[in-house]
């Protein structure tokens, strides 16, 4: 069955080229020499301050990276990067040491607020009332830490969460400032040697987040991650690392946009996730890279690896993703099931449009017993895009008990675009049960039928249970990003193919 | 990882084999060339492997190490070995056509009993009259490369326009000889408008430890209806790996069903082309394995043209150490709108164990289309089996029942009465030799 009018129009809103964060910040900038050598790691490595295991670690990783080839088994379709073509560190200059927000440049400010990215709420903590007819502001506290291109420039709330003892704040403070915890954990879960591209990172990653939620505390506020690329020709290796220790939660959310450019920009990200017994890690992610313009040029190249440990006992981990920007997306966040009765959870919405060609899916490694997994992906395709879910669901043999549910559905817009899926699922014992499915009407027979009794057409039902499901955890989302998820969850799943 | 480093001592041997087999190889000199140039290709690839997406799951070269040597033709001893067993597997009323240790057996086939509008030759034959383009199939795979190197015979059905087959042709291939290898490659041309039903069947005299690479070319003609039936019941420690290449004309039916019980490693990969418009494509697949055995289903449905239904139903049944694959694609073509393609895989794993990997791929460039394709994996309901239980049956009955229920969704898509009891037949003595 073709898209409904109404599916088509929404996906047109969103198209190529509307995209609204293209603009570009006129800002004095830093910048290494082009290129990349272990000069060039050294000097990240020494601008950052860093100890000297730390510059030990990105030189093994470099040395590393000089063996190894480009993976091309994804589905996506580029010339090749010339990796000596990109600067490797671009920061906005600092006019001085930076203590409060005032003093940060305020050309950045006014990009994150053109963005919609509150870094000025903390006004808010201060006693100003909100206006008539706004939330609370107690319920819409997140904790903002902004990087811009090479380095993060604002982290909010430091204060009020370092009384809860969450540490949050640059990866490359975290380093200087407790590198028992990165040297215990840093590479841990995504080790240096994984990837092509994680490989890159660890050797000349500038800037990213750090948090360490400590045990038995819950993480008062959301924590949120805005990742701008702004300079020409840079590639932006950030590096995110999560620890969730014994009986915590956290909720966290990183968005990002780039100016509109007529070259290709180079985003190659790593993000590791640890959570400990009982420990719950929400991550969300809003990717609004610019996808490049009508005629497909331009655009980031995303090459981002996501992983998620689950190292404790009844630990869990959630991934939500959003993905609706970037030339190419080839990204794959995963869980590792290690402990017993951990969960992990994927929900991921990606839309391509243009010459878009988005590679994504998850893994859900099942190691631990009784460990379960649920995977929920909705692929949408038009203008002359491709998009691919690739998944792998495997349990081994000690992982009894194990569960996984996966329901993938696709969606075309046209007849130049392609959706596709490659699932793998390799059950190694018995007592593993998994379910795949990717049609819609097999999502359970049971509610729609319920549905159905009751006035709604087949269609209306099959909609209502997955958004409805899905709606479920975009709600979770923060305020900012929920309304314009929910814009993009509301496309119908009318006419939807496996 | 560098792939073409990863040359193994297995392919040198083969050079060696090919260099002696070659002049027992059938063909003209333009032949002969061919299978030349096919021989380098399979050189310069080697045993396929895990870095090789398609053989992720089968990696021939840990699983089967060496190509054994070119069988010898049978002799009279042989002979006599494999009548007795095509006796034991031939299904009743079928004109049979055999192939013994990957050679034409004319004494042991109803040559005489070929129905009218039917022509069969020898693989044989038509490379010595240098005729058609036999030995060429639209693949890169290294196992098709070696069979067109080093294929012997095989057969080469026709089925002229509008004959309507009252009987079955089964082709049984039969290895006599232990520690060797036969490579068959057969054609089967349909006309329009024909009704038939062919029966494939892979079965051992005696033999064991043999290596078994076939490969069959299908085309069928518009407004046909076809049945297509194979069942690989090889030795338990023989290597079967067939490849398929089915063409399928418009407004025709073809019903594949395929039966693995047998065969420490087998694999048959079939790419199905729906190239003509109206199409209804049935495809069926039973692993019943045990023990180490390694069993791969392995389809490529391709929807060329609009408007063509496809329905896959795969079930495996793993128990002991054995590991089933079941990779299926179906791709739809920017044309091929109106497409309907489904596919199910269902593996249930009897032993902690059991291995299944199920990767059910869609392809999709139309937007007017609806594909599906679901996979669960899992052990027996044990509320079922309790229910049968607390009814007075033994465990392994039990089982048996709910094992026979669980393939039985597969073969009952054979249309046939009598073939598919025969299948229900073999898939018992299986669930029998397993308790």
């Amino acid at each position: 069955m073709p898209a409904v009018q109404e599916t088509v129009e929404r996906v047109k809103r969103i198209d190529v080229d509307q995209y609204r964060y293209g603009f570009e910040t006129l800002i004095d900038s830093e910048k290494a020499p082009k290129g990349l050598s272990e000069e060039i790691v050294k000097f990240i490595s020494q601008k950052k301050n860093e100890p000297a295991w730390m510059l030990q670690w990105r030189l093994e990783a470099y040395r590393r990276w000089l063996t190894m080839t480009e993976p091309t088994w994804a589905r996506v379709d580029y010339p090749k990067i010339d990796f000596q073509d990109l600067y490797y560190y671009a920061a906005p200059k600092p006019k001085k040491t930076v203590t409060s927000l005032d003093e940060i440049d305020p050309e950045i400010l006014k990009t994150y607020e053109k963005l919609g990215i509150p870094l000025r709420e903390v006004a808010m903590l201060e006693g100003v009332e909100p206006k008539p007819g706004e939330q609370d502001p107690a319920q819409r506290k997140i904790a903002v830490d902004a990087v811009f291109d090479s380095v993060s420039v604002a982290t909010t709330f430091k204060a009020e969460l370092k009384k809860a003892g969450v540490i949050f704040m640059p990866i490359s403070e975290a380093i200087r400032e407790h590198p028992e915890l990165v040297q215990k954990y840093l590479g841990s879960v995504v080790p240096t040697s994984d990837n092509f591209y994680a490989t890159l990172n660890s050797a000349v990653f500038s800037d990213g987040s750090f948090v360490y939620v400590p045990p038995g505390v819950r993480c008062p506020m959301e924590l949120s991650t805005y990742f701008r690329i702004n300079e020409r020709n840079t590639g932006q290796f950030e590096r995110t690392l999560i620890i969730a220790d014994k009986g915590s939660y956290v909720s966290y959310l990183e968005g990002c946009t780039a100016p509109q450019r007529d070259e290709n920009q180079l985003h190659a990200a790593v993000v590791e996730l640890v959570a400990h017994d009982d420990a719950e890690i929400k991550y969300s992610t809003v990717q609004n890279w610019y996808p490049g313009n009508s005629e497909g040029k331009g655009g980031i190249y995303n090459f981002v690896t996501k992983r998620g440990d689950c190292r404790g006992a009844n630990s869990k981990i959630s991934w939500t993703q959003v993905e609706t920007g970037s030339a190419i997306t080839w990204k794959y966040p995963s869980c590792i099931l290690r402990g017993d009765n951990s969960r992990g959870e994927f929900y991921s919405i990606a839309i391509s449009n243009g010459f878009q060609q988005v590679d994504s899916g998850t893994k859900m490694i099942h190691l631990g017993k009784n460990t379960s997994s649920r995977i929920i992906s909705k692929g949408i395709a038009a203008g002359k895009s491709q998009n691919t879910y690739r998944g792998l669901v495997t349990a081994h043999r000690k992982a009894t008990g194990a569960r996984n549910f996966t329901a993938c559905d696709s969606l075309l817009i046209g007849d130049k675009c392609g959706a596709h899926t490659v699932p793998y699922i390799e059950a190694k014992n018995s007592s593993a049960t998994f379910e795949h499915e990717a049609t819609t009407s097999k999502i359970s027979e049971d509610v729609l039928f319920y549905c159905i009794q009751r006035g709604l057409s087949q269609e209306e039902a099959v909609g209502l249970v997955v958004n409805g499901f899905v709606k479920d955890v975009l709600q979770q989302l923060p305020m900012e990003f929920a309304v314009e998820a929910q814009k993009l969850i509301s496309i119908s799943l009318e006419g939807s193919v496996g | 990882m560098n792939v073409a480093l990863a040359k193994t001592g297995s392919s040198r041997a083969v050079s060696d084999l090919f260099a002696s087999a070659e002049g027992r190889l059938p063909g003209s000199p333009a032949i002969s060339a061919a299978r030349r140039q096919a021989f380098e290709t399979y050189e310069r690839l080697g045993l396929p492997h895990r870095r090789i997406e398609e053989w992720k799951y089968t990696d021939l070269r840990a699983l089967v190490g060496e190509v054994l040597p070119l069988a010898t033709s049978p002799d009279a001893t042989a002979l006599s070995k494999a009548a007795d067993a095509v006796k034991a597997h031939a299904i009743a009323g079928a004109c049979r056509l055999v192939l013994a240790d990957g050679v034409f057996a004319a004494d042991l086939s109803d040559v005489k009993a070929i129905a009218p509008g039917v022509s069969v030759k020898t693989l044989r034959e038509t490379l010595e009259k240098d005729a058609g383009d036999i030995l060429e199939t639209a693949s890169t795979d290294a196992v098709i490369s070696l069979n067109a190197a080093m294929a012997t015979d095989g057969v080469v059905l026709e089925i002229a326009d509008g004959v309507q087959l009252s009987a079955p042709v089964q082709i049984i291939h039969v290895a006599t000889a232990a520690s060797a290898s036969a490579f068959t490659r057969s054609q089967v041309r349909i006309g329009k408008g024909v009704r038939a039903t062919i029966i494939e069947s892979f079965v051992a005299a005696g033999a064991q430890a043999y290596q078994v690479n076939d490969a069959v070319i299908v085309s069928i003609g518009d407004n046909a209806d076809v049945a297509h039936i194979r069942l690989m019941d090889d030795a338990a420690d023989a290597v079967n790996i067939t490849s398929h290449f089915v063409t399928v004309g418009a407004n025709t039916k073809l019903n594949f069903f395929n039966m693995t019980t047998g065969g420490a490693v087998s694999r048959l990969q079939g790419l199905i082309t729906l190239a003509g418009e109206g199409s209804e494509l049935a495809i069926n697949g039973v692993n019943l394995l045990k023990k180490t055995e390694h069993g791969d289903l392995t389809l490529v449905v391709d929807h060329a043209v609009p408007s063509c239904t496809s329905r896959e139903i795969f079930r495996a049944v793993i128990d002991d150490r054995a590991h089933s694959v079941f990779q299926g694609r179906i791709i739809v073509r920017p044309d091929a709108q109106k497409t309907d393609g489904k596919m199910m895989t269902r593996a249930l794993l009897l032993s902690d164990e059991a291995e299944a990997d199920n990767k059910p791929e869609l392809e999709i460039f139309a937007d007017d289309v609806s594909c599906g394709h679901g996979a669960t994996a899992g052990a027996l309901d044990d509320t079922l089996l309790f229910y049968l239980r607390a009814r007075g049956l033994p465990e392994k009955d039990a089982q048996a029942l709910l094992i026979q229920a669980f393939v039985g969704e597969a073969i009952e898509q054979i249309a046939d009465d009598d073939l598919r009891a025969h299948v229900v037949g073999v898939a018992e003595r299986w669930l029998e030799r397993r308790s």
